[in-house]
């Protein structure tokens, strides 16, 4: 369904059974949905940045039509995985409770005239996680975007690797980072952007693959998990250790951009890749 | 306390007695003959009995076997190696070995991770979990054999990339993904053997290859068991039971085809006879290595796509229900 419709639908829903308020978690502050959706979701008062669902991201980002691409590849259960629930049982729930079928959106649209390929994961699907669906998806977008010459931009929030599609689910690293680089190979622009959180698998493959390398303000990023960090040296890690910030610090990124300059920075960077197959 | 080791207790206690009953059947001009064959038949039943049907619990701590053949001694058996040390940047991490060597008169670029034997080599080595620096001379050797030609064999045991803060401030994730990217990117032919523990991003690193070889009872998984059983549950004791989930055995990744051909080990596993298991591993690098070299650069990368491109478990609702249930 194209977006417009699609946002209806889910301010629709929003409307009627979801709550008008929400709480900033940073700085307390209640703030009114809809006036937090109108600020991009980002806080009025400290400026905290909350995750955001990929159909307002991608609301946000294209001027018009976003013609969404690999919907029909859907989540299967490979491994026959059951632990408290059913794989099956946890994907219906993240389904009902996301609006999503799988942990990522594909498609094509434009950004200030521009035409890219579009991929936006959204952490309220199994966390990001980036089992085969999310694999298959960003290949046939790479794919599909080396046939029509035009540049990437992924968009990343993920936790890793999804543990209930096993091997399968690693298999994926390989698969997206042969994907990016045939894409790239043929002389095309990647541009990955680092949102809350960006962790594990998927910061180890296409995230950190892409040509420019930006990230939102004070997302965390970084390939162990904290907690997996703190277990392991037994002590408490610095406040701004593996975010953004930091990561600009220590020169592992091109930049970081508050959510407000986003869509222009993306619109200039992107301007310098159109002559890049011409 | 490794599980194996335990079990392999119970088989020292019947070696040791049936070595008793010899000694004494030499020295006394008594007949044992009948009980040394009695207790030996015993011994080869309870050998069976053991090994016969490792669950995959038991396979992850035969992955880890202290007397598990290791990367070095993988290396040590190539017939010529010159080893080449550091990533022009930071250090030189001791949990990768890599550099130029021979095998069986073909020239390659071998690279390898090692945990190191004792206490002191561990703490050396990392305990086989590299640092970025570590992937970062990975990325270098894989450039190195794409420029000069050379087809690659890599030997891949560890339980993952190192996560400390250090690894952190120096980009861990770039590393891996920089790995990934040169072996998509390389030219040439590239044979990954698992030969214990394939532990995560931290192994896949060197492992996106054209053919992939796994030792019977090693063990290669999206994370440790511990690891995920602390992820998904917050209790890391419940890493067996995350063990018979994850489908981390030799023959649950043939048949997902994400493992090309299983080595069998000797009965009681490769630390029985390390000498004849690291020949096999070495043989079957050596002869996927003869049929890739007769692949023109072009269609070889061409099938390491392909390779790759197919590996999954999704459903495709475009297509009939009969065609993605097959």
């Amino acid at each position: 369904m194209p977006i417009p419709d699609w946002l209806r639908v889910r301010r629709s829903k929003n409307d009627s059974d979801v709550a008008h308020w929400e709480k900033c978690p940073k700085c307390g502050e209640v703030l009114y949905r809809k006036e937090l959706a109108e600020n991009l979701f980002v806080c009025p008062r400290c400026t905290y940045h909350f995750r955001m669902h990929a159909f307002d991201r991608v609301h946000m980002l294209v001027d018009g039509d976003f013609v969404e691409l690999g919907t029909e590849i859907k989540p299967s259960d490979p491994l026959h995985w059951i632990d408290k629930r059913s794989y099956p049982e946890k994907l219906a729930g993240d389904r009902a409770k996301s609006s999503l079928s799988e942990g990522i959106v594909t498609g094509f649209g434009a950004i200030g005239g521009i035409e890219v390929a579009l991929g936006v994961m959204d952490f309220s699907f199994r966390g990001g996680t980036m089992g085969t669906v999310v694999g298959e998806r960003i290949a046939l977008l790479f794919e599909a975007a080396r046939d029509r010459a035009v540049p990437s931009v992924i968009f990343t929030a993920s936790g890793g690797a999804r543990m209930e599609e096993g091997m399968l689910a690693l298999m994926q690293m390989a698969k997206t980072t042969l994907a990016l680089e045939r894409f790239r190979e043929a002389g095309n622009y990647a541009i990955t952007v680092l949102t809350d959180p960006t962790t594990g698998g998927v910061s180890a493959s296409f995230a950190f693959q892409a040509d420019v390398i930006i990230a939102e303000a004070r997302a965390a990023i970084g390939f162990a998990g904290r907690r997996v960090i703190e277990q392991t040296i037994r002590q408490k890690l610095p406040e701004n250790f593996q975010t953004a910030e930091f990561l600009l610090e220590k020169g592992a990124i091109d930049m970081v951009v508050a959510r407000p300059e986003l869509r222009d920075t993306l619109v200039r960077l992107l301007d310098y890749g159109v002559g890049a197959r011409a | 306390m490794n599980l194996i080791v335990e079990r392999e207790n119970e088989l020292l206690e019947f070696e040791r007695r049936i070595a008793e009953l010899k000694d004494h059947s030499r020295d006394q001009p008594v007949d044992l003959s009948h009980e040394i064959a009695a207790l030996e038949a015993k011994y080869a039943q309870l050998l069976h009995e053991i090994f016969d049907r490792l669950s995959p619990w038991q396979r992850v701590h035969m992955s880890r076997h202290p007397k598990r053949p290791l990367g070095a001694d993988y290396v040590a058996a190539l017939d010529v190696f010159d080893e080449l040390h550091g990533d022009r940047q930071f250090r030189d991490d001791p949990s990768i070995i890599g550099g130029f060597a021979k095998l069986g008169g073909r020239r390659i670029v071998t690279i390898a991770q090692e945990k190191g034997r004792d206490t002191k080599e561990k703490v050396r080595r990392n305990f086989g979990m590299p640092a970025p620096e570590g992937y970062r001379k990975v990325k270098r050797l894989i450039d190195l054999a794409a420029h000069l030609g050379l087809s690659i064999v890599t030997f891949v045991d560890t339980p993952g990339a190192d996560p400390g803060i250090g690894s952190e401030e120096r980009a861990q994730a770039e590393a891996i993904a920089s790995c990934l990217y040169a072996l998509a990117q390389a030219p040439v032919p590239i044979v990954s053997t698992i030969i214990g523990e394939g532990g995560s991003g931290g192994a896949l690193a060197l492992a996106l290859a054209d053919h992939v070889v796994m030792l019977e009872h090693s063990t290669y998984s999206v994370a440790s068991p511990e690891g995920c059983a602390a992820i998904l549950w917050g209790d890391a004791s419940k890493a067996e039971e995350a063990a018979e989930r994850l489908r981390l055995t030799s023959d649950d990744l043939r048949g997902f085809g994400i493992v090309d051909e299983v080595i069998a080990e000797p009965l009681g596993g490769a630390q029985r006879d390390p000498a004849a298991t690291i020949r096999r591993v070495l043989d079957a690098a050596g002869r996927a290595l003869d049929r890739l070299a007769a692949i023109p650069p072009r269609e070889l990368r061409e099938s390491r796509y392909a390779k790759y491109r197919r590996i999954g478990g999704w459903q495709d609702a475009s297509r009939s229900m009969t065609e993605s249930l097959s």
